[in-house]
């Protein structure tokens, strides 16, 4: 089967290694990082507004992929909620020794407790591992998204990105 | 099935209700939501059947284009149940066919 | 008969913001919806819309609704509600029905906005209680908030289908899967992801054979494609939905402007025939404005700058804008309007719009 955003609705590891708003591994290793998984030249910018360090741009046209300035991202996470596309996570690499942590939107009911343990899902919704939930954060400027950061072994980090939602995961 | 609780929308907090009749059976249906939208909330999704090839038939476009979701309405039949809101003690009866005028002049 | 200065027909995001623009201009604008609420599309949207800061982005569909709302009410504009507009002439009387009676009211300008209407498609089982529109089931699930099914088989991976089977999701429907005829998926990426990440599988290459049940829907077969869309046998399969949801597209609702005896050119990239226009927006009809999908389907972004250049040209046309001002406006839009239509998507709506312009142009010279 082809592989790409356009055909299975997913981005391949080819289009995510090579969007600009990726950050490098030294990056990840260093601390908390944005990692911005869009990858198709769409008419939208708010990411870029919503960073209050100037770490994202899109500038002119607005089509542009947005770029990622990982020396700028303090890793604060405040762009998550701020993409209608759900397109972006926050990655903390070192949590602890063997722990990552990954940050991501969500907006479905009910939302979990923090504290919980919770079945994390990959790209595709299938289980990759049991995350715990450290914190989840919904304030008025969200408008709706909430964001939760969960405690994922260290090797899943690349691919934990919501919490499953069948039941049949 | 009615969603009270919503992540975006929050929870539902309208709760003035009325009572319709379908095909005779007492139903609860909120203050001014179409009738449609009352016999969803309700399970009931067959609204009529079609007059030529006696079919059932439910709603289609949702806001008042298609007149899929027609019925007798207090007598009156061909109603859009759609965009029609509901209203306290009103009788609401599946159409077969054409339908027909109960109250006749 | 009582005469109005400015028509502007449907609410939506394209109708709100030229009748803002022309009410900003001094100018007289009544505004007509058949809704009860207006808005249009925006009412239904609850995602956090794409495009740039300055057009909302970011803010959820039905917010901005609200705010071009409120600004209207700012303004002062007319908005008569309840009243859908079945006709309007030559002389420009426009017939209306409102609290069931009908009205008719003569307007010097008219600008349409009446966006676009759900196609369908038919197969067997196709008529069965619980086939619908995808529009009607983010009607039910948004606005009236009830589910008109558990289980639903998505039809069309455009941004409709997407959105609205991540709208099912978020009200607590499981979507079974999506299916789409061609070989790729034809909305946003992203919105693609968001349904994905949940786990619901996208079918590209297949279709919809029939739906079964006696009295509802208890089932749904889909076929993969090959090449020359072509169902391969054996492909076949069944899934267990009792909801089946169309989203095939939007084609431009255009009757009015064929009952004023504008001009149409067919453009399939923009839904089918749309009303030639110029780059004020106005048809060949003198005074008859166009603006939003009824243009071409589009966005609401584009929608609400094709109504703020409606509502410029036609205020400088009565005179209340001059030349130099309404030029100064004008430029500005379009260059909005321009780079809101590049990047792969963009650029195909553009090309047809620059074509449709085009075959405007030399159709009425
Ligand atoms: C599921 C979905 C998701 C979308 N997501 C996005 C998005 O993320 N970003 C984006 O930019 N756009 C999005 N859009 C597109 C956007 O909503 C439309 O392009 C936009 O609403 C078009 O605006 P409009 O004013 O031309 O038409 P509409 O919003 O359709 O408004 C037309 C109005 O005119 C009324 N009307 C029609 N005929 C008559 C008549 N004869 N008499 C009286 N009233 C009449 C209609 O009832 C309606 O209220 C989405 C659309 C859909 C369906
Ligand atoms: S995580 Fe914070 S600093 Fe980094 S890009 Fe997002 S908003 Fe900017
Ligand atoms: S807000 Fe999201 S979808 Fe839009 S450009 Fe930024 S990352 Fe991409
Ligand atoms: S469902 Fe189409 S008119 Fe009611």
């Amino acid at each position: 089967m082809k592989q790409g955003i356009k055909y299975t609705g997913t981005p391949s590891w080819e289009e995510l290694e090579s969007a600009p708003g990726r950050p490098s591994q030294q990056r990840l290793e260093k601390g908390p990082v944005a990692f911005i998984e869009c990858v198709q030249e769409i008419p939208c910018n708010p990411c870029e507004k919503a960073c209050p360090f100037q770490a994202i741009t899109v500038a002119s046209p607005i089509t542009n992929l947005p770029r990622l300035n990982e020396e700028k991202c303090t890793g604060c996470g405040i762009c998550i909620a701020s993409c209608p596309g759900l397109a972006i996570f926050k990655i903390d690499l070192n949590y602890s020794p063997t722990t990552a942590l990954v940050e991501f939107p969500y907006e479905y009911y009910p939302l979990p407790e923090e504290g919980e343990v919770v079945p994390c899902a990959n790209r595709w919704g299938k289980f990759v591992a049991q995350g715990k939930v450290l914190k989840i954060k919904n304030p008025r400027t969200y408008d709706g998204t909430s964001t939760i950061a969960v405690e994922i072994p260290k090797a899943f980090y690349l691919d934990v990105r919501t919490i499953c939602r069948k039941e049949d995961y | 099935m009615r969603i009270t609780k919503h992540p975006i929308l929050g929870e539902d907090c309208e709760i003035e209700l009325v009572t319709i009749f379908v095909d005779g059976k007492p139903i609860q249906a909120k203050k001014g939501e179409p009738i449609a939208a009352a016999l969803l909330a309700a399970g009931i999704r067959k609204f009529r059947i079609t007059p030529k090839d006696k079919n059932p038939r439910g709603i289609f476009c949702g806001i008042g284009r298609c007149t899929d979701c027609i019925m007798t309405v207090n007598g009156q039949p061909n109603v859009r149940t759609c965009i029609t809101p509901v209203e306290e003690g009103m009788i609401i009866e599946s159409q077969i066919g054409l339908g027909k005028w109960s109250d006749k002049e | 008969m009582k005469e109005i200065q400015i028509a502007v027909i449907g609410a939506g995001p394209a109708g709100l913001a030229a009748a803002i623009e022309l009410a900003k201009a001094q100018g007289n604008v009544t505004l007509f919806d058949e809704n009860t609420k207006p808005g249009g599309q925006l009412f239904k949207q609850i995602h956090k819309f794409f495009g740039s800061s300055e057009h909302l982005a970011g803010t959820r569909g039905y917010n901005i609704g609200k705010q071009l709302l409120r600004e209207t009410e700012k303004l002062g504009v007319n908005v008569i509600l309840d009243a859908p507009v079945y006709a309007i002439y030559p002389d420009k009387t426009i017939s209306y029905s409102h609290q069931n009676r009908e009205q008719a009211i003569k307007a010097e300008k008219i600008i349409l906005a009446t966006g676009a209407t759900e196609n369908a498609l038919a197969f067997p089982g196709s008529t069965l209680p619980g086939v619908m529109g995808a529009g009607a089931a983010q009607t039910m699930i948004n606005v009236h908030r009830v589910l008109p099914g558990k289980k639903v088989l998505m039809i069309g991976s455009g941004n409709v289908g997407l959105i609205v089977s991540y709208q099912l999701l978020q009200a607590g429907a499981d979507v079974v899967a999506l299916i789409e005829a061609a070989p790729q998926i034809g909305g946003y990426g992203v919105h693609a992801a968001k349904i994905r990440r949940a786990g619901v599988p996208i079918y590209i290459s297949h279709t919809i054979q029939k739906v079964m049940g006696k009295n509802e829907v208890v089932a749904a077969q889909i076929v993969q494609l090959d090449d020359n869309r072509q169902p391969i046998p054996g492909s076949e399969k069944i899934l267990e939905v009792d909801t089946v949801c169309m989203a095939v597209g939007l084609s431009p609702l255009t009757e009015l402007a064929w009952l004023m005896g504008c001009e149409f050119a067919y453009i399939p990239q923009l839904g089918g025939h749309i009303p030639k226009h110029n780059h004020n927006m106005e048809t060949t009809v003198s005074g008859l404005y166009v603006a939003g999908d009824i243009t071409g389907v589009e966005e609401a972004s584009t929608a609400m700058e094709e109504g703020r250049l409606a509502g410029i040209a036609c205020a400088q046309a009565l005179g209340l804008y001059d030349q130099e001002k309404a030029h100064t406006l004008k430029k500005e839009i379009w260059n909005r309007l321009n780079t809101l239509r590049t990047g792969p998507f963009g650029k195909i709506r553009k090309f047809a719009k620059d074509e449709l312009l085009k075959i405007s142009r030399e159709g009425t010279a």
